[in-house]
C-alpha cells in the first residue's frame, strides 16, 4: 500500500485544486454548421461537404437542435442562459481543422454560472460536493488524424492522414470553476463529477456520451498549494478518456507535483498526456510558448439570442435529474444511501435498472452486477457496461435457475463462459455441458458410490449425526463436477438412509 | 514578425519592413474610430442587426469523395495526406 501512504503524505502537506474541462459530442443528426451526417464513424471522408472541408466561399449555418441541446444542458446544470451571444474564431494551424480555425465561443458562452452536486463516499459516509460550472459553450469537433510511418504515433511519424467525418460535429465544452476543499477526495470528486455529468447528459438525451468512442472527453487541471500560500501553478492533462482514468490522472498528477515541489522545483504550466497503461502523465507542449489564438467574433454567423419563451419552453422538457432518480430507486429497492452510492460508483445503476426492467427480480439483478460482474470488471480494468453480458442473459439464466435447470453455482460458471466471450448463455451451457444433474437415478448412483467409499460416515448419519452428511454431499457434488443441486442431494441421501432431518 | 509567424508566412527582411509600414497605416486608420466611438457603444461585429439564423437538424448527403479527392494535393487510403506535423529529427 505504498501508493496510499505516499498519497496521504501529499494530503498532509498540500491542498489540491482541481478543474475539469469536458467535451461532449452532441447526438444530433447533422453537424454544427452544415447538413452533413453527424453519425459516428462511417467510411473516411464520406460525411463531408464544402463547409466542413473549409472550401472557399462556403458559409456555415447554425444547427437549431444543437443550440437547443446546449440550452437544455445549461439549464440542467443550473446555469444562466445568455440572452445574446456570439461565436468566435479560434485560429490555429493544425491539419485536423481544414479552415485553419475552429468556430467556438470565446468571452460570450451560451450558458454560464451553474453548478452540479456530486456525491462521494468519504470516511464519514456519503458527502455532497458542489462543483461550480464556469461556462457551457458551443464549438465544432475536429477531424481525425492517423499518423503514418513510425509507430502510429505523432512522434516519429513521416506523414499523417486526415478523415474529416468528425470535423464539424457539435461539441459542447463544459468548464468547471476551480474546485477547492476536496482534500484527499479530489480524485474521487473528479471522477464523480464526470460520472454525474455523463448520467445527466444521458438523461437529457443530448449525447450517447460513450467515453470509449470519444463522445465524452476530459481535460483535467491540477495544482497543489501549501496552507496559507497562493494557489500553485496548474497543469492540464489532456484526453483522459475513462472515468477510472480521471481519478487516476488526478491522483498521479498530485503525487508528481508534490515530489517536484518538495525537491524545490517549480511546476511548469503545461499540457500533459495521460497514459492508460501506466496511469501516469508525461509532459506535452509547454503553454509558456505563446498560444495566441487571435479570437475574434465569427463574421459568417449572426449572434444567438434565445428568447425567454424558448428557454422557458425548454425548461419544461428537462428530465428527472439523476440524483432524484437515484433517491427514487433507492426507496423502491429498499436500500441505504451507502449501498446506492456503491452501485453508482460501480457504474451499475443503469445496468441493474435495465436488468430489472427485463424481468429479473431486484435482488438477483443487484447480486450479479455487484458480485461476479464487478469482480470481472475490476480484474479486467474496465467498466461494467463494457462486459459482454446483457440484462437478457441474466433473465435467461435466472429463468433456468427457477426451473431447476441451473443452480446458482453452475450459473456462475455459465457467466464465466459468457464473460470470456464463449457465446450466448445457451451456447456456453451446451459447449461446457452445464446442466443440473437432476436425474434422480444418476444422483442416487453417485450417492451409493460415495456411501460405499465412506462407510463410517454412512454409519454416523444412520446413528443420527446428520451433520456428517456434508461429507457425502460434498463427495457427490465433486463426482458430478458441481452440477447437482446440493439441497436435492441431501434430501435424496436422507431418503436413501431412511433418516429424517 | 510575430504576425508573420502566427500566419505561417515566410517573409524576407525587406518584406517585413514593407508590411510593418503598411500595417502601421492600417492600424492608424482603425484608431481613428476610437476618436468617435463612445464608451457606451459596443464594438460592431456584424453590420446588420440580424440574430438567430438557424437550419433544421436534417442530415443531407455531402460531396462525393472522388470529386474533392481529385483536388487534394495528396491523398492516400481515402484520406487527405498531410506532411509530418512535428518538426523534429526522425
Amino acid at each position: 500500500m505504498t501508493t496510499t501512504s505516499a498519497f496521504d503524505g501529499v494530503i498532509e502537506e498540500f491542498d489540491p485544486i482541481i478543474g475539469l474541462e469536458t467535451h461532449i459530442e452532441l447526438g444530433t443528426n447533422s453537424k454544427m454548421f452544415c447538413s452533413c451526417s453527424a453519425e459516428f464513424g462511417g467510411d473516411p471522408n464520406t460525411h463531408v461537404c464544402p463547409v466542413c472541408l473549409g472550401l472557399p466561399g462556403s458559409m456555415p449555418v447554425v444547427n437549431r437542435a444543437a443550440v437547443e441541446s446546449t440550452i437544455r444542458m445549461g439549464l440542467a446544470l443550473n446555469s444562466s442562459i445568455a440572452s445574446w451571444c456570439r461565436f468566435a474564431r479560434k485560429n490555429y494551424f493544425y491539419p485536423d481543422m481544414p479552415k485553419d480555425y475552429q468556430i467556438s465561443q470565446y468571452d460570450e458562452p451560451l450558458c454560464f454560472n451553474g453548478y452540479l452536486d456530486v456525491t462521494v463516499v468519504t470516511d464519514d459516509g456519503p458527502q455532497i460536493f458542489r462543483v461550480e460550472i464556469e461556462r457551457v459553450h458551443m464549438e465544432e469537433d475536429t477531424g481525425k488524424l492517423t499518423h503514418g510511418g513510425g509507430a502510429g504515433r505523432i512522434h516519429g511519424a513521416t506523414h499523417s492522414l486526415v478523415d474529416f467525418n468528425r470535423a464539424g460535429i457539435p461539441l459542447i465544452e463544459v468548464v468547471t470553476k476551480p474546485i477547492t476543499g476536496t482534500g484527499r477526495y479530489a480524485p474521487e470528486v473528479a471522477k464523480a463529477y464526470v460520472a454525474e455529468l455523463r448520467d445527466l447528459m444521458r438523461a437529457l438525451g443530448v449525447s450517447d456520451v460513450r467515453m470509449e468512442e470519444g463522445s465524452l472527453r476530459c481535460d483535467v487541471n491540477v495544482s497543489l498549494s501549501r496552507e496559507g500560500e497562493p494557489w500553485g501553478t496548474r497543469t492540464e492533462t489532456k484526453n483522459v478518456n475513462s472515468l477510472r482514468s480521471v481519478e487516476r490522472a488526478v491522483r498521479s498528477e498530485m503525487l508528481r507535483q508534490a515530489d517536484q515541489l518538495r525537491a524545490g522545483e517549480r511546476i511548469i504550466q503545461e499540457t500533459r498526456h495521460f497514459h492508460e497503461e501506466t496511469g501516469d502523465t508525461t509532459s506535452g507542449r509547454s503553454k509558456e510558448e505563446a498560444e495566441d489564438y487571435r479570437y475574434f467574433p465569427e463574421p459568417d454567423l449572426v449572434p444567438v439570442a434565445p428568447s425567454a419563451e424558448w428557454i422557458d419552453q425548454l425548461r419544461t422538457t428537462l428530465p428527472e435529474v439523476p440524483s432524484v432518480r437515484r433517491a427514487r430507486l433507492r426507496d423502491s429497492w429498499g436500500i441505504s444511501d451507502f449501498e446506492m452510492q456503491s452501485l453508482v460508483n460501480a457504474g451499475a445503476l443503469d445496468l441493474i435498472e435495465a436488468t430489472i426492467n427485463a424481468g429479473v427480480n431486484e435482488q438477483a439483478a443487484r447480486k450479479w452486477w455487484t458480485g461476479e460482474f464487478s469482480r470481472t470488471a475490476k480484474e479486467r480494468d474496465c467498466e461494467l457496461e463494457d462486459l459482454s453480458v446483457t440484462p437478457a442473459d441474466i433473465l435467461e439464466v435466472e429463468n433456468l435457475i427457477a426451473s431447476g435447470d441451473l443452480t446458482d453455482k453452475i450459473a456462475r460458471t455459465v457467466f464465466e463462459g459468457v464473460l470470456a466471450g464463449e457465446g450466448s448463455v445457451t451456447a456456453v451451457i451446451d459447449a461446457r455441458g452445464l446442466k443440473v444433474v437432476s436425474d434422480d437415478a444418476a444422483l442416487l448412483a453417485a450417492i451409493e458410490q460415495a456411501l460405499a467409499e465412506q462407510p463410517d460416515v454412512a454409519e454416523k448419519i444412520k446413528s443420527g449425526k446428520i451433520q456428517a452428511a456434508g461429507a457425502i454431499v460434498g463427495a457427490v457434488m465433486k463426482s458430478t463436477k458441481g452440477q447437482a443441486d446440493a439441497a436435492k442431494v441431501r434430501a435424496l441421501l436422507f431418503e436413501q438412509l431412511g433418516v429424517t432431518e | 514578425m510575430h504576425l508573420g509567424r502566427l500566419a505561417r508566412l515566410e517573409l524576407t527582411e525587406s518584406e517585413v519592413d514593407h508590411y510593418t509600414e503598411q500595417l502601421g497605416q492600417i492600424l492608424g486608420a482603425i484608431e481613428a474610430i476610437s476618436d468617435v466611438a463612445a464608451e457606451d457603444i459596443p464594438p460592431t461585429s456584424h453590420p446588420i442587426p440580424v440574430v438567430n439564423v438557424y437550419r433544421e437538424d436534417v442530415a443531407l448527403p455531402g460531396l462525393d469523395r472522388e470529386d474533392f479527392a481529385a483536388g487534394a494535393p495528396a491523398w492516400e487510403d481515402d484520406r487527405f495526406l498531410v506532411p509530418r506535423i512535428l518538426d523534429e529529427p526522425a
